[in-house]
């Protein structure tokens, strides 16, 4: 995985410390055109790995990807499944079963067949499957060495003790897609234990790890032990604490915990993003 | 450990179990719902007992303590039978439908000396405790207005067909986003003694109300407005704002910022005049296992807590709660009375 991945939550008015800083993202980014050309200030500043959720809007992002081939040669997108908000809504809309069979089947016939009969069958495996491809649809065509499990439903299935599904998951990313499986979690050093008994050795976990322990469940020392002791491979987020972080001592943190493989962040503007960059790579080195 | 419960698996009853599951202390015992189709999940891949009759696992289970995360509709049967069987009660919001229903558990509660809370997690969350003791220090001065906001995409279409949808079950904007505001009005600035101009708003759904607009009145001069709307596509996710005014500044706080504006400098408090802002990275304690938000682990922590304690005082209790019912069946009364 490269050093430096570029986060998406800024396009979607994600924002962890303030609800007015969303709403004034939302209104910025009201088009897909906004987005790509934030990609393309992250792209010409060298960046080439974009970590992004199953968002509507991403399919629009991914045409314009697919329609330029020459200029985005080497980009790379890790796709985070599902974009919670739209299942969570759904099901409070419809119930959880007509949720399900909403965003099962696709066009084709089969995976309308194959989505009822897991139904019927409660193969609840083979439905985890479906919905994957179903958000793996998007991505044709495009370079994702690693598709990750979107952090709310990786720490309920890890709150549930459903670990089959983790299994099941990594597997059907690596045999179908040919890519890594990551994941997304607020509970890092848990998930990472119960991955291990799992048989899922070195994984990718993407966790939030930053100076003031914000988002760090089970604790900051317990992160840290966890990093310096533990064999796989970390992705921090949330570097910045959601802005409580002034940038210089965020990196000098992250960076300090040598084992960590990469940063993701997420900006808006050429400067944000170059000041982040010069300054990951500055202390990296 | 403490033996637990949970009857009801919709989307809050799931959260819980997840938390329950994951808790240190907790042993989830039993879990319970109708639909076979989500207890075929976790019976297939979890590892907890699965009970279709909620009264058939607290028979078997030999519980502590019980979450109720069922329809509203169902909450006065099953939590007094479970106050009656010796259990501590976590029952989700709303409370209950009708006054009678309310007194009956929390006398019950009170005869057999049980914990009992209801999932109002709004009270668990950093900013909105800040704002609370802010103003209950004077910092703001004597308070007159307080304006209670909450607006979510939950129903954008006409159509639904959950119990969301039906008002005889405790659906509707009213007793699902409102309650939330209503009781984190109570929480912050005391609850309002009368009502008025109440307009429940069909947008969208045939049977229930999608919007809420309300003038409140307080015995002691407090003024209100309630500002509450389910069918706002503008949002991401419910976002909920109270803002209060006082004589010498105001709070404007949600779930991530709490803004004080001071006229004149605070010195004790450390408040500048002028705009002050608090963020949620600062008032947040980190939880042992987190998911969707701190406040959900942190309300569990608290009723185990309080289970372990023996602690019948509560950040949530049912009588906090019927006050916000008693509240929703003010509302429903004036809007009905022009109609």
């Amino acid at each position: 995985m490269d050093r430096i991945i570029f986060g998406d939550n800024q396009f979607f008015a994600v924002n962890h410390l303030s609800d007015e800083k969303s709403r004034a993202q939302a209104m910025r980014f009201r088009t897909t055109k906004a987005i790509i050309e934030v990609l393309d200030l992250a792209y010409d500043l060298g960046i080439r790995t974009f970590m992004c959720t199953t968002h509507d809007r991403i399919a629009e992002v991914c045409d314009h990807i697919r329609s330029n081939p020459r200029r985005y040669n080497d980009f790379k997108i890790y796709p985070c499944m599902p974009y919670a908000h739209k299942y969570a809504n759904a099901v409070t809309e419809y119930g959880a079963i007509e949720a399900l069979k909403r965003f099962m089947p696709g066009s084709m016939l089969g995976t309308a067949a194959k989505g009822g009969l897991a139904l019927i069958r409660k193969d609840f495996i083979e439905m985890m499957k479906l919905l994957v491809d179903a958000e793996m649809k998007m991505f044709h065509g495009i370079n994702t060495e690693v598709i990750f499990l979107q952090n709310v439903i990786t720490d309920l299935i890890l709150g549930l003790g459903m670990d089959d599904f983790f299994v099941a998951f990594a597997e059907h990313i690596k045999k179908k897609y040919g890519a890594e499986p990551g994941f997304i979690t607020m509970n890092m050093p848990l998930m990472l234990e119960i991955l291990k008994k799992k048989g899922i050795l070195n994984p990718i976990i993407c966790a939030s790890i930053n100076k003031i322990g914000f988002r760090m469940s089970g604790g900051k020392e317990h992160y840290e032990k966890t990093i310096a002791d533990e064999k796989f491979r970390p992705i921090a987020m949330q570097v910045l604490a959601a802005g409580a972080i002034q940038p210089h001592e965020a990196m000098e943190y992250v960076c300090r915990q040598k084992n960590i493989e990469s940063i993701l962040f997420g900006a808006s503007s050429r400067a944000h993003i170059k000041q982040t960059k010069e300054l990951i790579e500055q202390m990296s080195s | 450990m403490v033996k637990t419960g949970l009857v009801g698996l919709g989307k809050m009853g799931i959260s819980h179990c997840a938390i329950l599951n994951a808790h240190p202390v907790v042993d989830l015992v039993g879990v319970c719902d109708s639909s076979k189709f989500i207890l075929a999940a976790l019976e297939k891949h979890g590892k907890m007992n699965c009970f279709t009759d909620y009264k058939q696992m607290i028979r078997q289970s030999d519980l502590d303590c019980i979450f109720v995360a069922a329809p509203t509709r169902f909450h006065a049967d099953m939590v007094c039978y479970s106050l009656e069987k010796g259990l501590h009660v976590f029952v989700e919001k709303p409370f209950c439908l009708n006054s009678n229903e309310g007194k009956k558990m929390i006398d019950l509660a009170l005869i057999h000396n049980k914990v009992n809370q209801v999932g109002y997690h709004n009270r668990f969350i950093g900013t909105f405790n800040e704002a609370k003791r802010i103003i209950a220090r004077g910092v703001i001065g004597d308070i007159y207005h307080v304006l209670g906001e909450a607006f979510g995409p939950v129903v954008l279409k006409e159509k639904g067909s959950t119990w969301r949808s039906h008002k005889s079950e405790g659906g509707g904007c009213l007793y699902d986003y409102a309650s939330h505001v209503i009781n984190l009005i109570q929480f912050i600035v005391g609850t309002p003694n009368q009502v008025a101009g109440t307009v429940l708003k069909n947008i969208y759904s045939q049977d229930v109300d999608d919007a809420v607009y309300a003038t409140l009145f307080y015995n002691n001069g407090l003024s209100g407005q309630l500002s509450v709307n389910w069918s706002d596509e503008s949002y991401r996710k419910m976002s909920t704002q109270i803002t209060v005014m006082g004589k010498k500044g105001k709070v404007v706080v949600d779930a991530t910022e709490c803004k004080i504006y001071l006229r004149q400098e605070n010195k004790i408090e450390g408040l500048e005049k002028g705009w002050n802002i608090r963020y949620i990275t600062d008032l947040t304690k980190s939880v042992d296992f987190y998911l969707r938000g701190e406040e959900y682990s942190a309300q569990i922590d608290h009723f185990i807590d309080c289970v372990l304690k023996g602690k019948t005082e509560n950040v949530s209790s049912f009588e906090s709660a019927f006050e916000t019912d008693r509240v929703v069946e003010m509302l429903v009364a004036d809007a009905y009375s022009r109609k």
